[in-house]
């Protein structure tokens, strides 16, 4: 009998996490006081709880496998419904103008908190468009993203605090003053590939942040930057109100900026030299594509988005300090990235939506909150390692007089 | 030059690199056999160091002698330890053998994100007092003022550690097939090296060091909370790779040199900038020896 080996499998899965969980599930020991807590009913919840998902878990697992194998049967090019979408103007153009009206008309039907998180999802967008041509185009493992985020919002507030700059004027001095770290960062690493470029960029990253906390005469350490003015419109005075739609606003015309620049720069000449470097470092160098030009572009390009980003943030929320730009921030961006599928910017877009969106929406279950996202990434990759939206490699389809009939 | 004032920073550093030492050991086995970044490989240590905790303070209210509840608590805070990192392994890496690494190590952040929460739930989200569970060694009483027995206990048992893992993986049956996965996975398959096994087997080792580490540790400093790891995994993570990732007795003299880099920089120089020293010292390294310090230095086949 099948089901009773499965019945027996599971049980064993279920006595295994009573024994995993038992002592931080049931004892809880409050050392100050003295006091032990047995709480038992957890202990039967997780027996219960694993023995049920046990049996979805091997039916996913089993179906993936059989996925996989259906994979390799069929040689034909899988397209997933997106890129189908994409590609059917019927389909697409009325879509895109709904999507449209959709983002103006969003900001006056919602409340403030609302528009927000949309302001704070397309923030992400930017931020994961960026960091996609890094990693997802060029193939360089970067951690310490979140730095030149850190860059662009301490260059507006200190640009503002002591010469009065505006917003429009640190807007691109933000973006180059980020272009020019990404180079900075770009240049020691040159050499380093793989988990060794993961790690000096981790460092990069951790180094700017302790840097911002510790020099208090130059960014006013942990305290941060207060009463940072928001960006204005030829002085008009807005409402609180209207200015929170006035930078949703801002920030969504750079988001489409920001896609029309990296769908760009994507098929030109340099972008094509990233997929290059990705798929094999040594063979691009062959074919004459000057690997240190292009490595530092790809480090330049990425970290001008996060610069601009930055100057948007601190104009957002007035105010600044280094703990915005933890490590954790550069792990999440790096979450939308892969999540929604690396060097699609499909995949990007509606990966920075659901990572951004999923959890102020889960806010309803705070506690739970994080572990879900946990849970999340971990059965997102194990069941959909490509991401949300797998990217379809650009190949040229020869059609022949003799492929009539395919 | 005060020889007083740099014999004590010396040993700072040298029990801070031991501790790095034993959590660095994990990440080192687990990338050179299936070259990923557990990412939560600090999360283990946390729950070793949790489940330490719990153990000890049942066993202290059960009446049990200082040396019993000791032992005990490490040894439940290894077993524990080692089962949690078998079955992450089995959960969250095992499916991804064959995707890019990328996608894994997602997975691996994801799942510290869960181990996070997941303590922070069932237990609590303050600081916890560690008892001080290592016993005042009577004999080592005269030098005490140099270095305290807790110190001196730290940095024996990571040496014992290192010299019982580094037989292991000499002259053992399954040393030999852990040294044939991390060559080559494939090869290693064909000759009859049970591959899963031996991954399984990387996992639960180097949990069971980092469980170790954990008490130590804890019951050095005084306190836990949910958190702990993290800090603690990237700092031995930033080890593994200065000493050369994949190589176990780089994972020691990684740590080691971070241990007594950031102690004499913090010393001699400013004690707020002591982690941006550590990373501007990896970064220095890497740039002048991209492999680590130990490290070979892969060819790259075209």
């Amino acid at each position: 009998m099948a089901s009773l080996i499965e019945i027996r499998k599971s049980f064993l899965v279920s006595i295994w996490f009573m024994f995993l969980t038992f002592p931080i599930m049931v004892i809880r020991v409050n050392t100050v006081e003295n006091v032990i807590q047995w709480r038992w009913n957890n202990m039967i919840a997780v027996g219960l709880g694993s023995f049920l998902l046990s049996f979805v878990w091997r039916y996913l697992i089993r179906r993936k496998e059989q996925g996989v194998q259906r994979q390799e049967e069929s040689t034909g090019l899988r397209r997933s419904i997106f890129q189908r979408i994409g590609e059917d103007r019927r389909i697409f153009l009325p879509g895109l103008t709904v999507a449209a009206v959709a983002v103006v008309v969003f900001p006056f039907l919602v409340s403030m908190y609302q528009v927000n998180i949309m302001t704070t999802a397309f923030m992400y967008i930017m931020l994961g468009l960026g960091l996609n041509i890094v990693v997802g185009v060029a193939g360089l493992l970067d951690l310490g993203y979140v730095a030149f985020y850190a860059v662009g919002a301490y260059t507006y507030a200190l640009l503002n605090y002591h010469f009065g700059l505006s917003f429009w004027i640190c807007l691109p001095i933000g973006a180059g003053l980020g272009a020019v770290f990404g180079i900075l960062l770009g240049f020691p690493v040159l050499r380093l590939r793989g988990d060794y470029l993961a790690i000096v960029t981790l460092g990069f990253g951790e180094i700017i942040r302790l840097v911002l906390e510790n020099w208090n005469e130059f960014s006013f350490g942990p305290s941060g930057i207060a009463n940072i003015p928001r960006p204005g419109l030829f002085g008009v005075a807005f409402s609180l109100e209207a200015h929170s739609r006035y930078i949703y606003f801002i920030v969504v015309i750079l988001a489409i900026f920001t896609i029309f620049m990296v769908n760009r720069l994507q098929n030109s000449r340099i972008g094509r030299a990233w997929l290059a470097l990705r798929e094999d470092e040594i063979a691009c160098q062959a074919m004459g594509v000057d690997k240190t030009r292009t490595k530092l572009t790809a480090f330049a390009l990425g970290a001008t988005w996060a610069g601009l980003a930055g100057v948007v943030f601190a104009a957002k929320t007035t105010f600044i300090n280094p703990a915005s730009f933890t490590l954790w921030e550069s792990i999440n961006i790096l979450c939308i990235v892969v999540l929604g599928g690396m060097g699609s910017i499909t995949g990007v877009v509606l990966g920075a939506l659901v990572l951004v969106l999923l959890p102020e929406y889960l806010r309803a279950f705070a506690e739970y909150r994080i572990l879900t996202f946990g849970v999340v990434l971990v059965l997102m990759m194990v069941f959909r390692p490509g991401g949300i939206v797998s990217n379809v490699r650009r190949t040229y389809q020869f059609e022949g007089p003799d492929s009539g009939d395919k | 030059m005060d020889l007083q004032y740099f014999a004590e920073l010396f040993l700072g550093g040298l029990t801070r690199g031991s501790i790095y030492a034993l959590i660095a050991l994990g990440y080192t086995m687990v990338y050179g056999i299936i070259e990923l970044i557990n990412f939560a490989h600090g999360e283990i240590y946390m729950i070793g160091a949790f489940t330490g905790l719990i153990v000890a303070t049942v066993l202290t209210f059960a009446g049990f002698p200082t040396l019993a509840v000791l032992v005990l608590a490490s040894v439940a805070a290894v077993v524990y330890s080692s089962c949690y990192g078998y079955t992450m392994e089995k959960i969250a890496y095992k499916p991804l053998r064959g995707a890019p690494r990328l996608s894994a190590l997602i997975s691996a952040i994801g799942m510290s994100l869960f181990l996070q929460n997941y303590v922070l739930l069932a237990q609590t989200s303050d600081f916890l007092p560690f008892p001080s569970l290592v016993p005042d060694l009577p004999f080592w009483e005269p030098y005490a003022h140099i270095i305290s027995s807790q110190e001196i206990v730290i940095i024996s048992v990571t040496a014992l550690v290192m010299i019982l893992l580094n037989l292991l993986i000499k002259f053992t049956r399954m040393g030999k097939a852990m040294r044939a996965t991390s060559q080559d996975r494939e090869m290693a398959m064909l000759t009859g090296v049970d591959v899963n096994r031996v991954i399984s087997l990387t996992f639960i080792i180097g949990s069971a060091t980092a469980a170790l580490g954990a008490v130590l540790i804890a019951s050095h400093i005084g306190q836990i909370n949910f958190y702990v790891g993290f800090i603690a995994g990237i700092k031995a993570f930033v080890a593994a790779v200065l000493g050369g990732i994949g190589s176990v007795p780089g994972a020691v003299v990684g740590a080691l040199v971070l241990g007594w880099t950031e102690s004499f920089f913090t010393g001699y120089i400013s004690s707020d900038y002591e982690d941006v020293f550590a990373f501007i010292f990896l970064v220095v390294i890497l740039i002048f020896k991209p492999s680590g310090i130990l490290g070979r230095s892969e060819t790259q086949k075209v």
